[in-house]
């Protein structure tokens, strides 16, 4: 690895978690004013323009806010849970290719930081992870409602880990590869796979709404229930890492679908071709129609939020276990049967 | 004996639940596009009706006399016992004819912190000199503040006309009097 490699993974490094993080913070602005308008009323819009400096003030607010410590937590993992909330989001990004190669100094960059043979696999593992930052709250805090948000996480995520496992299974049968520029390429060549494999798309996008404790699958913080769940205890900046954690996963999630389903950066009149010949501009673009991409399916996240109401926990277990994983085994076997030689 | 409620089988569609969440989206949907009813707080300001009862204030006539006599009745009649006056004889150095009246509050007292906003004050008061006005914004950085002494009573209040002329009468009857 040379110098030139180091300086273009630090540069993508930058890139792309500064993106993750700027949209993490306006995430909360865009669903304000998207609940507003749903609700007829105007959202923030005291802070600068329309509201616009809304999540700078929200973030000096937390900063300076007394950072409680109750008496009766576990102190180590009460300081560690909202690392583990943000950091395996951070993590998934190293291997989602988030446009077309660029051309640098005679040299083509993948721009994807990690180029992972085993790329959907390294997001499960990751993904999976996310689950401790919620336990280790639930259980440091050592409090009823944070505990039982805990429980509830650590259930709905290993219920809903494995439909979403199942439902990309169809997709690497069809590109024959877990390599994410693989499956964007064939994605680019073929036809994007939300109209090969719907069902795939249906269960993915539900199982990441749970996945990343969005209604209608937030039970763990049901703050009607639950207080605020497993965050109950938390002030200042550990509770801002959870909530940046949670809008990170989103933006992670929306991320995902675009590569997996979407076609990544691929526009439907454009090939590999076009992008190349347009050199870096068709790279910027590649990256700007990934980013419209993800941004919509953000918008979804907020639209469903309030449209549809909270599941109960049994309704939960029972979509889950009963309905999506058969669900997902059925649209293996479909793709297997229509994938055959 | 409990009723027994029959409940539809679900069809195939019904059970899916996506026509109905899909339905559920284009409801949220539509509603984005439609008028905010939200009131700009205070930019804008909402319309008070006429017998609004915000805070209670002293009024004067119409020739800028002070209405009140201290009977106390509305002190008597306070539920969380709000008001006190000190009542005391009229001063001899108003511009204007009291023509009979003997008695005027020195110190009228409203504690706004304790006011219910009932209106009893208003509705006993044989003198009509307390109304219940349309002022609802009540805050300082003190609890003394908002303890109203008279003179913030009577701006608060300002004229009335058109009322009781009580005034009016008594001058007619000592003009009459005197013929």
């Amino acid at each position: 690895m040379n110098v030139f490699d180091i300086a273009a993974s630090l540069a993508k490094i930058i890139i792309l978690t500064h993106t993750t993080l700027i949209l993490a913070m306006y995430m909360p602005w865009v669903e304000r004013k998207v609940s507003a308008w749903i609700q007829d009323r105007v959202g923030p819009n005291r802070v600068g323009y329309a509201g616009l400096l809304q999540p700078i003030a929200d973030t000096f607010k937390f900063i300076f806010k007394e950072d409680v410590v109750p008496g009766h937590v576990n102190k180590t993992l009460f300081v560690l849970a909202p690392c583990f909330a943000v950091i395996p989001s951070l993590f998934i990004l190293a291997v989602i290719p988030f446009g077309p190669a660029v051309q640098v100094m005679g040299q083509s960059v993948d721009l994807v930081i990690a180029d992972l043979g085993v790329g959907i696999l390294f997001v499960f593992a990751f993904s999976g992870l996310a689950v401790y930052g919620i336990v280790f709250a639930g259980w440091a805090s050592n409090s009823k409602y944070p505990m039982l948000g805990g429980v509830r996480a650590s259930a709905q995520m290993i219920s809903y880990e494995i439909c979403l496992g199942l439902s990309v299974v169809g997709i690497f049968m069809g590109a024959e590869s877990l390599r994410m520029l693989d499956i964007v390429q064939q994605q680019i060549d073929g036809s994007w796979n939300i109209f090969t494999q719907p069902l795939g798309f249906l269960i993915f996008a539900i199982a990441a709404f749970a996945e990343t404790n969005r209604l209608p699958f937030d039970l763990p913080e049901a703050e009607t229930e639950l207080v605020a769940g497993y965050h109950t205890e938390y002030s200042s900046i550990k509770f801002t890492m959870f909530f940046a954690g949670e809008y990170a996963a989103m933006f992670v999630f929306a991320a995902l679908v675009t590569v997996l389903f979407l076609g990544g950066w691929d526009l439907p009149f454009m090939d590999s071709a076009s992008f190349a010949a347009m050199g870096n501009w068709g790279a910027l673009l590649g990256f700007a129609v990934f980013l419209v991409k993800s941004f919509m399916f953000l918008l979804l996240y907020v639209w469903v939020r309030f449209t549809l109401p909270r599941f109960r926990f049994d309704q939960l277990m029972n979509l889950g276990w009963k309905v999506l994983l058969p669900l997902a085994l059925v649209n293996i076997l479909i793709t297997g049967f229509l994938n055959l030689p | 004996m409990a009723k027994v409620v029959e409940r539809r089988k679900l069809n195939f569609w019904e059970e899916l639940y996506l026509p109905a969440i899909v339905d559920g989206l284009g409801r949220t949907f539509r509603q984005m596009f439609k008028p905010e009813i939200t009131l700009q707080y205070p930019e804008q300001r909402p319309v008070i009706a006429d017998d609004y009862r915000g805070a209670p204030g002293l009024v004067k006539d119409e020739e800028g006399r002070e209405k009140c006599v201290s009977c106390q009745l509305c002190e008597y009649i306070c539920p969380p016992k709000a008001i006190v006056i000190e009542p005391g004889e009229v001063s001899e150095e108003t511009s204007y004819d009291y023509s009979g009246i003997e008695k005027a509050p020195q110190e009228f007292y409203i504690d706004m912190l304790r006011c219910i906003y009932c209106g009893y004050c208003e509705e006993i008061c044989p003198e009509q000199a307390i109304f219940m006005t349309g002022e609802y914004e009540l805050n300082a950085s003190t609890r003394q503040e908002l303890v109203f002494d008279k003179a913030r009573l009577y701006k608060l209040g300002g004229t009335r006309p058109g009322l009781l002329k009580k005034w009016k009468h008594k001058d007619d009857g000592l003009a009459a009097e005197e013929h």
